[in-house]
């Protein structure tokens, strides 16, 4: 071994430990994507056939319209709102920069349901209206494909209006004082300078709002409005087909495919020119223009955040006699299932990024990457592509058992465990918990390693007393986005849970599906309070001057601040 | 790569703590997995567990996965009796082997033919009703008759349906096909559709709520949603038909119960079934819920009784089973959503 390449060559085994780890913890994410891609070219059943000539064509009508809805008006709201905040000044404008996030803390589905419940023909709003105009007066009907897109734009601009405002505020400062002093009004500064540097972002932020309602079930099933994912669980459960639900599955995933390629992109083009120091003066509204930004911004927040919230509360109040036993049982399992995905997202994501920091070669990059994919994959995609292996692996595993054990000692049937449920939340929401981390840790440059090594800190010693400190912001923000993801989390709850557990968000689309909204208030409730505790974080992070380190400005943590819905 | 390996480890150890280990069952006692929900059947078990001392386990969940979960584990499974909501998941149940027959000849003399298997191996032990509910105001009771006259074109626009995702629907047009055929069956779903006033409901409650705030006349609800509605409005002006009378009968489904093919105690588990048929067992299933007993013996709530009396489809209930996915295909091309 005296040439040179020999001894890189032989601690080659040692380093790949790196990419086999990164494609290990893909593995929640790459087997159910495999295996759903699979039956794209399955065998032709009678469910299949049906539903190819009569669901799939009004579904894909229906999603698309939704989609395209949803993007206009997040993209419009979103972006209207970031440029009134971010670049004029008018009296609240300070308030309405933090509250305006708020709508964040609403599940979409919580969203739909108070929305049917008050503007539905028996609703209180047209009963009034009917009372004081007459029989003939009333509103277009709420369950309506505007009614849905109106519900998901409603808790989805948050993300637009989020990355937009961070781009009007740290980006065009110089270029649109060049603007002014060149002349340009306003409305001219943005729509010619302004807007078109920024959209990238606002593309960017769309994408994840166009993501979410892909992956939507709740909101969809609330309004009885059919979509991809309430046809892959029509399939499984109505017409008890997993295979139907597979191949439905896979066309879902070449959609989401489109999208993924599109965002990265997008993303390509998102590069922060020079900010400069400082920011741009604000253009001051005066008079009816500072009223009609007020106006607009009070009217989103009413619409978006407080009348749902007063409603819940108005509702958990004329109900409380529904906070017993059963559902203090129900909080404290949704607690426990999302701590418990939280703490193990947070532990693997951890371990993906010291990965891929130690072996920085393309195939533990690529690795974590797809890892980190779920957040685009809807939850019934990876719930039905989990199932098989699950099942495979409990018939491996049992075999072992009764070999080991004797016949029947014990009983391996991984679907339906803890196992199966939390393994497909790490799979969705891995990227929530990595990204954050990711960023922080890319913070910690190599040469702190090797000074903390030259002071003699062992490896253990440098995670301990140099990585620890610097990640545990990440740490911390990592899990409380898992938390509240999970804690809000539908459809893989619904298909994968254990036997007999209930959750606050199964007991939700549990009584939603019988139209008790007053019933659902209570949890509905819990959930909007613990979502706002990301949305409260993520406001402190950014009102501290938009202190954000350099690291954190890079591709993750756009995506990571954007996803504390 | 300590580091690397001890955050493995950890999370590997993790890992092992999630998965739970299966308790064995013991033999005095009776495990029962039930989709029925727990504030509907912990009274009865209650009851029966003070009477005879017998230990009753039980664990609640959907329907679907009950039946998975059955499956899962074969010959392992811990469930000894299976309650269920639905002819349709009975059935289900049936057909993959999962429940095992009983002869039992009270069971047979207590529950009518055609709530119960033909080859035994579940029963009925409540009834569901699905009929039509009306607004007297806008609509003379003697305009009303069967399901397939809801069809007929004066009824446009005054029509209210629940979702057909609800399996519900999904009995009442399977029984449907077994009785008219799918050609006529789709006609009639069709027309249905063309008579709505407005896009189905999620819920039976929202269709009696969409009636009573005049979006329409009538609607298609099971009984005991209109029981709840009147315990909680006890001057509800709704009033309901009972569909049918002058030809098949009104639409029942049921909630019934079946012992596993693998129970590891099938004495005990027939033992709490047929005291479910029991009159005693009865009387407490119809004051629960504003359901109707199984058992024609057993009168059932006196609320309930107040909405008078009815005749029955004697069709068997098992067809919503067989025929279920007929009916979710047909509903589909129907354009019923």
């Amino acid at each position: 071994m005296t040439w040179p390449g020999g001894s890189r060559w032989l601690k080659r085994p040692r380093l790949s430990a790196g990419p086999l780890v990164a494609w290990l913890i893909a593995l929640p994410v790459l087997l159910p994507l495999l295996i759903v891609s699979a039956s794209l070219f399955a065998a032709e059943t009678e469910v299949w056939t049906h539903l190819r000539s009569h669901v799939l064509p009004e579904v894909i009508v229906n999603t698309l319209w939704l989609v395209a809805g949803v993007a206009v008006g997040t993209a419009l709201i979103g972006t209207a709102l970031a440029w009134l905040v971010a670049a004029c000044d008018f009296p609240g404008q300070r308030f309405f920069s933090w509250a305006l996030l708020l709508p964040m803390a609403v599940p979409a589905y919580v969203m739909a349901f108070v929305l049917i419940g008050q503007l539905e023909y028996a609703g209180p709003v047209q009963s009034w209206m009917r009372a004081v105009w007459g029989e003939d007066a009333g509103l277009p009907p709420i369950r309506s494909r505007l009614g849905v897109i109106l519900a998901l734009t409603l808790v989805l601009y948050p993300y637009v209006y989020l990355i937009a405002r961070n781009a009007f505020a740290t980006q065009g400062a110089r270029a649109l004082e060049v603007a002014r002093s060149l002349g340009l009004r306003p409305a001219a500064g943005f729509f010619r300078v302004a807007l078109p540097m920024a959209r990238p972002w606002i593309i960017g932020g769309v994408m994840l709002a166009m993501m979410e309602t892909l992956a939507d079930f709740g909101t969809v099933a609330a309004f009885n409005y059919e979509t991809f994912t309430t046809a892959i669980y029509k399939a499984w459960y109505d017409l008890q087909s997993i295979e139907a639900a597979m191949q439905l599955s896979s066309l879902l995933v070449v959609v989401v495919l489109v999208i993924l390629v599109l965002e990265q992109l997008s993303r390509q083009r998102t590069r922060y020119t020079a900010t400069g120091a400082g920011q741009a003066r604000r253009f001051r509204l005066r008079g009816g223009k500072a009223l009609a930004a007020v106006a607009f911004c009070m009217l989103v927040l009413t619409v978006a955040f407080l009348i749902p919230a007063l409603q819940l509360l108005f509702w958990s109040v004329a109900h409380f006699d529904g906070l017993d036993a059963r559902y203090l049982g129900l909080a404290g399992r949704s607690l426990s299932l999302s701590a418990m995905a939280a703490a193990l997202a947070i532990m693997i994501a951890l371990v993906l990024a010291y990965a891929v920091r130690r072996s920085p070669g393309l195939l533990a990059g690529l690795g974590a990457r797809v890892a980190t994919v779920g957040y685009a994959v809807p939850g019934p995609v990876l719930a039905v592509g989990l199932m098989l292996p699950l099942v495979w692996l409990s018939g491996v595993l049992q075999g072992g058992a009764d070999w080991l054990l004797g016949e029947d000692r014990i009983i391996i049937a991984l679907q339906g465990t803890l196992l199966g449920l939390v393994a497909a939340y790490i799979g969705r929401f891995l990227a929530v918990a990595y990204n954050p981390v990711n960023a922080n840790l890319l913070r910690v440059s190599s040469t702190l390693d090797d000074a903390a090594r030259g002071m003699g800190l062992g490896p253990l010693g440098v995670i301990a007393r140099v990585h620890f400190p610097l990640v545990r912001g990440g740490l911390i923000t990592g899990a409380i986005l898992v938390f509240v993801d999970v804690m809000k989390e539908m459809p893989i709850t619904l298909m994968l849970r254990p036997f007999g557990w209930e959750t606050l968000a199964l007991r939700i689309y549990e009584m939603t599906a019988e139209g008790q909204w007053e019933r659902a208030a209570l949890p509905a409730l819990t959930l909007v309070l613990v979502g706002l505790v990301p949305v409260i974080l993520l406001t402190r992070r950014l009102d501290d001057g938009g202190g954000q380190s350099a690291s954190e400005k890079r591709r993750p943590a756009n995506l990571e601040s954007a996803h504390a819905a | 790569m300590s580091p690397f390996k001890s955050c493995l480890a950890a999370s590997l150890l993790a890992t092992l703590f999630v998965w739970l280990p299966v308790a064995e069952a013991a033999n005095d006692e009776v495990v029962v997995y039930s989709a029925r929900q727990e504030h509907l059947i912990k009274p009865l078990f209650d009851l029966y567990e003070e009477k005879t001392g017998t230990r009753i386990r039980y664990t609640t969940g959907d329907a679907g996965q009950l039946l998975q979960r059955i499956q899962g584990e074969g010959r392992r499974t811990r469930a000894d009796l299976l309650l269920t909501v639905d002819a349709g998941n009975l059935w289900q149940a049936a057909e993959r082997g999962l429940l095992k027959a009983v002869d039992s000849p009270a069971l047979r003399e207590r529950v009518p033919e055609h709530l119960r298997d033909p080859e035994d191996q579940w029963f009925g032990l409540s009834l569901r009703v699905r009929t039509m509910v009306y607004h007297p105001d806008r609509v003379e009771e003697g305009e009303l008759g069967s399901y397939a006259d809801l069809a007929d074109e004066r009824w446009e626009g005054r029509l209210c349906l629940r979702s057909s995702r609800k399996v519900y629907n999904q009995s009442l047009v399977a029984i449907m096909i077994e009785e008219k055929g799918e050609e006529r069956s789709e006609e009639i779903v069709r027309s249905w559709v063309d008579n709505l006033a407005t896009d189905p409901f999620s819920s039976d409650t929202q269709v009696m709520e969409a009636i009573l705030a005049g979006q329409c006349d009538v609607g298609l609800v099971n009984s005991y949603y209109y029981g709840r509605l009147q315990a909680r409005e006890p001057d509800l002006p709704l009033r309901l038909h009972w569909a049918d009378q002058d030809g098949a009968g009104v639409h029942v489904n049921i909630s019934g119960g079946g012992v596993t093919r693998h129970a590891g105690n099938p004495e005990g588990a027939q033992a709490l079934l047929e005291w479910l048929s029991s009159e005693e067992a009865q009387r407490l299933f119809g004051s629960m819920n504003f359901e109707y007993p199984a058992n024609p013996e057993v009168p059932p709530d006196p609320q309930v009784a107040l909405w008078g009396e009815f005749r029955q489809n004697p069709v068997n209930v098992r067809h919503a089973g067989e025929r279920q996915r007929q009916a979710v295909m047909l509903m589909d091309r129907a354009g019923y959503r």
